[in-house]
């Protein structure tokens, strides 16, 4: 395959940043679009000139480090996976493919295509977690039984892996997918309870003090979220929110 | 005489961890709010000890190279993790667990650290269970559990495909809550380049910012590596792409043995390479080995049309296939440990009978299962006769309930479905058991220098079993690390906070920066990754799935004369002092170059056959591997002199109390 890539290309935050071209040929239908970015790089480096900065590291669609805005979707044009985990025989000879970055407020750009999603993990500092210290006494495992259902929701939930790719899709770049599904999770659980309140108010004064907007419902977010989770969080999250709401003074 | 003490504790093997903790000396907490540790790695190791020690008042330090400590490659882990619950009521026990991994691990493990990691198994559970870990559960609400990588009992516990995810989430948000309090400082976008040594004795590191490019110094009472295995090191393998041996690496020029490095495990169920361009390989769960049957041609001719693309698999009748495993190892088939089952594909594939157009792939088929399945269905129903259709349609719904997931990934890659035609797998590197040499208090051979996890070599021997990683990295971080530190902390209560203007720090960043202005000076006409995939070449050539005194002699040549020609040829690009991803792979490479000689000197002096590592002399003649105790019950651990060729080896004698040596039989 023949293709002409256009690449937002950026030294550093301050600069402006722009779109290059660069046309690549001898791309084949099994390799993924790392592979991909991967040959670009080998021939600019070659050639004398600037890789393309961009992240990842798994390759395999569980790490979310990877983070390409292609062709105008995050993470391409396939549903329910990563880039990493896109290949090009989604792609077709002659085609052009614009590859830019997550665009948020909150997610500054560092270099090229990766950017600074630090935010996420000072959401999850706020309150991300059970108060739980490790001591080897904690109850037996099988203290507490949970409901297969409940159990199955909080592990769907769970499988978020904080890629960014709702906040990126978002009009308002809201990171509300992001927040609700670790509310969810640990709000389904017995162990999560206890703390629920305080839980579901710090991370969402958080994720407003960190710049993400508000949620309008456009439901964009789970359109290209990767492991596809549910906008049902969202509402279960405005309801732990309102119920703290009501609770705290 | 050997200078190695693993300062096992003395007593009944069952007894020694808790009297060892009974008389172990602690630091009260007014004096931890003094002490300084810097952990680096954030996986199930790092980020277990990190939160944990914070949680215990600690002022922790914590590093890795991703831009978040949830995304270092523990989050990759599929199948699950190991625990002596005996839940089943299936006859586990603490004594079972203990007695698999050594047997597991070919007899080339320490006792006294397997009974521990077993006996703290258990707890290993509540803890996640407490901390909000979703593994899968019954319908009753209990923990579920399954059988993995052959074992007899059903002590694994797993969250679908995704177990590592998800007891790495765990340790993240562990330490999200410290990082919140301000109890562990996070450093990420930082690799570690050096050590740096005071008085004997680790008391910080040199990093470089891999935003900025700068280098950085932090000083610490102790330092903790947890930087994970170096399976890279053949370039193509089941690690993430930034995996890699650095940190280990940088403490064993520093003065830590490097114990075992031979041992690397070679996973038998990967997704085959289909093309130079390739980056990486994908694990395809050992848990399909439960439901799939390998199998390749019977006839060369059939395998040959294959890869011209002139038949399908489909087209071979059952006479006419060869079910390789079930042939050679009757009483346990497709389920022969990971070892066994790697080579006996190679063997395979080298006589000629590989099945992709590389001519490296088997095949992995469900279609028994499919329809073993589909009947039962049907029974169930009480449907009658039904059709073969029917019956394979209803199979495929419960292969997808089981292996979903798995499928959907082999059909993203491969672009074939594998209900419909069977998975082609290929053995691929996934973990490594050698590491830096530890004692029974996970301290290396430097004062104040600790590892853990996969990159110590302590507890898997010569070959891991299923699921046992995630559960020594939790192990060692949760439940060992936070006694054995203190009673090596208790000394220095009284120190205070190092300071970073020591001349060995100065030194020490000058050394870090001299190495780096050396590789970007070098401008050469080569990319790091060419240099990256010879190496890896090499190694998977002669230091790979078989090993010979011939090949291993070459590639140490090899290997020197390919180390001589990235530091006269190769080119990065950019700047040291910004974003530059390409010197960060160089700075990986130069010591994966150096890692692979000392590989193939310890491949090379180890003439036995045991766990991963396959010596071609030591085989049985039906070409089973063949231990030699007498020989070689010992741990190799290797001392750095200024060139991996001219290591110093010191072994460690394994003696074993409770478990008895005997040839592992699969047949
Ligand atoms: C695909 C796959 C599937 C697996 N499945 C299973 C399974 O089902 N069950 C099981 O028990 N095991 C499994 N394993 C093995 C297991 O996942 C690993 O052995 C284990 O997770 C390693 O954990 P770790 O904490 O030691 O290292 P890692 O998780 O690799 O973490 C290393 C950390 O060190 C950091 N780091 C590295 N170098 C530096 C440096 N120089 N400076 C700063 N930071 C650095 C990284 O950023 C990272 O945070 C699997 C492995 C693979 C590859
Ligand atoms: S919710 Fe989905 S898109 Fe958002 S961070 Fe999680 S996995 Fe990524
Ligand atoms: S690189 Fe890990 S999810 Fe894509």
């Amino acid at each position: 395959m023949k293709l002409t890539l256009k690449i937002w290309r950026q030294s550093g935050p301050n600069d402006k940043g722009q779109i290059v071209t660069y046309p690549i040929d001898n791309i084949e239908g099994d390799m993924s679009f790392l592979d991909m970015m991967d040959v670009l790089n080998e021939e600019l480096i070659v050639k004398g000139e600037d890789p393309v900065a961009f992240d990842h590291d798994c390759r395999e669609g569980i790490c979310g480090m990877c983070s390409l805005f292609i062709n105008g979707e995050a993470h391409g044009p396939d549903r329910a996976i990563t880039t990493c985990q896109l290949h090009m025989r989604k792609f077709s000879d002659g085609e052009t493919i614009y590859i830019e970055p997550w665009r948020a407020k909150a997610f500054p750009v560092i270099k090229d295509l990766v950017v600074d999603r630090g935010a996420l993990d000072r959401v999850m500092a706020s309150g991300g977690f059970v108060s739980v210290n490790t001591s080897g006494n904690t109850v037996d495992a099988n203290a507490i039984p949970i409901s297969k259902i409940d159990a199955d929701k909080a592990f769907e939930a769970a499988t978020c892996i904080g890629c960014g790719a709702c906040v990126a899709s978002c009009v308002n770049a809201s990171a509300m997918l992001f927040v609700s599904a670790k509310v969810s999770q640990l709000a389904l659980l017995p162990q999560g309870k206890v703390e629920a309140t305080e839980r579901v108010l710090n991370m969402v004064r958080t994720m407003d003090e960190e710049g993400f907007g508000n949620c309008t419902n456009t439901g964009a977010c789970a359109v290209e979220c990767p492991k596809e989770i549910s906008l049902d969080n969202i509402a279960r999250m405005n309801r732990e929110y309102f119920k703290a709401m009501l609770t705290s003074e | 005489m050997s200078i190695l003490d693993s300062k096992i504790p003395s007593g009944e093997l069952n007894q020694k961890w808790s009297s060892y903790k009974d008389h172990i000396r602690l630091v009260n907490p007014a004096n931890k709010r003094n002490i300084d540790i810097i952990v680096v790695g954030t996986g199930l190791a790092g980020g277990s000890a990190s939160a944990a020690l914070a949680e215990l008042g600690y002022n922790v330090k914590a590093f890795c190279f991703q831009d978040s400590p949830r995304r270092a490659h523990s989050i990759a882990a599929q199948g699950g993790i190991n625990a002596a619950k005996n839940y089943q009521g299936d006859g586990d026990s603490v004594f079972r667990l203990f007695y698999d991994t050594v047997k597991g691990g070919d007899y080339r493990a320490r006792e006294a650290n397997v009974y521990r990691l077993a006996e703290v198994s258990a707890s290993i559970i509540d803890q996640c269970v407490a901390q909000g870990v979703p593994f899968a559960r019954e319908y009753g609400g209990l923990l579920d559990n399954r059988s993995f990588g052959g074992s007899q009992v059903s002590r694994t516990f797993y969250a679908k495909g995704q177990t590592g995810q998800q007891l790495l989430l765990g340790a993240y948000s562990a330490m999200s809550r410290q990082i919140g309090k301000g109890k562990i400082q996070m450093y990420n976008r930082h690799e570690m380049l050096d050590l740096v040594i005071v008085d004997g004795k680790a008391r910080g590191i040199i990093a470089r910012n891999l935003v900025t490019g700068s280098l950085e110094r932090f000083s610490a009472h102790a330092v903790v590596i947890a930087s994970g295995g170096y399976g890279n090191v053949f370039y193509l393998s089941t690690n993430a792409m930034g995996s890699n041996v650095t940190a280990a690496w940088k403490v064993h020029k520093k003065g830590a043995f490097f114990a075992n490095p031979c041992y690397t495990q070679i996973h038998p169920t990967c997704i085959p390479v289909s093309g130079d361009h390739q980056s990486k390989l994908t694990l395809m769960s050992e848990s399909l080995r439960n439901d799939g049957r390998i199998w390749v041609p019977k006839n060369l001719e059939d395998s040959k049309a294959i890869r011209e693309g002139r038949m399908k698999p489909t087209d071979i009748s059952e006479e006419e296939r060869d079910y390789y495993l079930e042939r050679r190892y009757p009483a346990f088939g497709n389920l022969v440990p990971r070892d066994v089952a790697s080579r006996a594909a190679k063997e395979r594939c080298d006589a000629g009978f590989g099945v992709n157009a590389t001519g490296e792939a088997v095949y992995l088929d469900f279609a028994s299962a499919i329809e073993r399945y589909g009947r039962e269905k049907v029974r169930m129903n009480h449907d009658g006769e039904a059709s073969m259709e029917t019956i394979m349609d209803l199979g495929t719904e419960v292969v997808k309930a089981k292996y979903g997931n798995l499928f959907q990934m082999y059909y993203k890659i491969v672009d074939q479905d594998p209900y419909k035609t069977p998975m082609m797998i290929y053995p691929a590197v996934h973990y490594t058991m050698g590491g830096v040499w530890v004692d029974y208090n996970l301290m290396t051979t430097i004062t104040g220098c600790y590892a853990t996890g996969e990159a110590n070599f302590s507890d898997h021997g010569a070959n891991r079993l299923g699921a046992s990683a995630l559960m020594q990295g939790l192990a060692d971080g949760y439940f060992v690390l936070p006694y054995t530190i203190a009673d090596y902390l208790a000394d220095d209560i009284r120190t205070g906070k190092i300071s970073t203007d020591l001349p060995e720090f100065v030194q020490t960043e000058a050394d870090v920066k001299a190495g780096i202005d050396r590789l970007m000076n070098i401008k050469g006409t080569k990319t790091v990754d060419h240099f990256h995939k010879r190496l890896g070449k090499i190694m998977w050539d002669k230091v790979g799935m078989a090993r010979n005194a011939e090949g291993l002699n070459w590639a140490i040549t090899e290997i020197q004369k390919l180390r001589e020609e990235f530091y006269s040829n190769v080119r990065i690009p950019g700047t040291v002092d910004s974003f530059n991803p390409e010197l960060d792979k160089a700075n990986r490479v130069c010591d994966f170059l150096e890692l692979g000689e000392l590989m193939a000197k310890d491949a090379l002096n180890r003439t036995e056959s045991c766990g991963g590592h396959f010596r071609e002399e030591s085989q049985t003649e039906e070409g089973e591997a063949k231990r030699n105790d007498k020989d070689f019950a010992y741990v190799a651990a290797w001392e750095y002199t200024g060139k991996p060729s001219e290591a110093i080896l010191h072994k460690e004698d394994l003696v074993f109390d409770k478990v008895k040596l005997v040839e592992r039989n699969y047949k």
